[in-house]
């Protein structure tokens, strides 16, 4: 493994799995492997980001604050540097 | 638990679940961080339009995490309206609850219960739903 490059900002709910940390690291050129560099470290958190595969439907992710779902979705580019947001959304009935 | 409010911020949420009805409304109070304290009122736009769902909009709710951080504020309270049916959570509330420090706060613009008993607070935490006393200060 190189040096992680990437910032995760996780959010309150997640950081069970981090160790309370709120902001992590992460490797990967892509949001799938980020996903997956992630759940090396801290394992567990894949499972409350994805479902079958793909991003769950009320989990936020953003990438240098644009919505990760009109950049490509767990197929968007990343590079040294970027910033990704974790956040659930807030929605109901 | 509990939850202590102002009867200005109360009467406002009341207000603007009336003026969004059929649609559900919904909105936060932030405070000073760390104080459990719900001082600034501030409305959301409900996304989905909806008379039985409610979602921030994911550009809102970005830049809420960014205003919050930056003036060193927490989400007290997540609020929202139910139209016709009782203030308590709902089985999509309780599964999609992600703020295990907030007050989720349920009101209700259905017609037969006066407002002062349709303003309800509860902790929502791994599916557990649990109500706690309200306070409101006039």
């Amino acid at each position: 493994m190189t040096s992680a490059a990437i910032e995760v900002r996780i959010p309150t709910i997640l950081r069970p799995y981090t160790k309370d940390a709120k902001v992590v690291s992460a490797d990967g050129a892509d949001l799938k492997s980020v996903i997956s560099d992630l759940d090396r470290q801290y394992p567990g958190l894949a499972e409350r980001l994805l479902e079958d595969g793909a991003l769950r439907r009320f989990i936020n992710i953003y990438v240098n604050d644009e919505d990760v779902r009109f950049l490509g979705g767990l197929d968007a580019s990343l590079k040294s540097g970027d910033s990704i947001t974790v956040l659930p959304a807030v929605a109901g009935g | 638990m509990s939850l202590t409010i102002s009867r200005a911020i109360v009467d406002q949420i009341l207000e603007q679940a009336r003026a969004e009805y059929p649609d559900e409304a919904c909105g936060v109070i932030l405070g000073p961080a760390g104080a459990d304290s719900p001082v600034r009122l501030k409305p959301m736009i409900n996304a989905a339009h909806s008379p039985t769902f409610y979602e921030f909009d994911p550009k809102d709710l970005l830049a809420l995490y960014r205003e919050v951080d930056e003036k060193d504020e927490e989400i007290v309270v997540i609020y929202h309206s139910h139209t016709e049916t009782e203030a308590y959570p709902s089985r999509t509330d309780i599964a999609y609850a992600g703020e295990p420090g907030a007050h989720y706060v349920l009101v209700s613009t259905r017609e037969e219960i006066a407002p002062a008993t349709e303003f309800r607070s509860y902790r929502i935490i791994d599916g557990n739903v649990t109500e706690e006393p309200v306070t409101i200060l006039n």
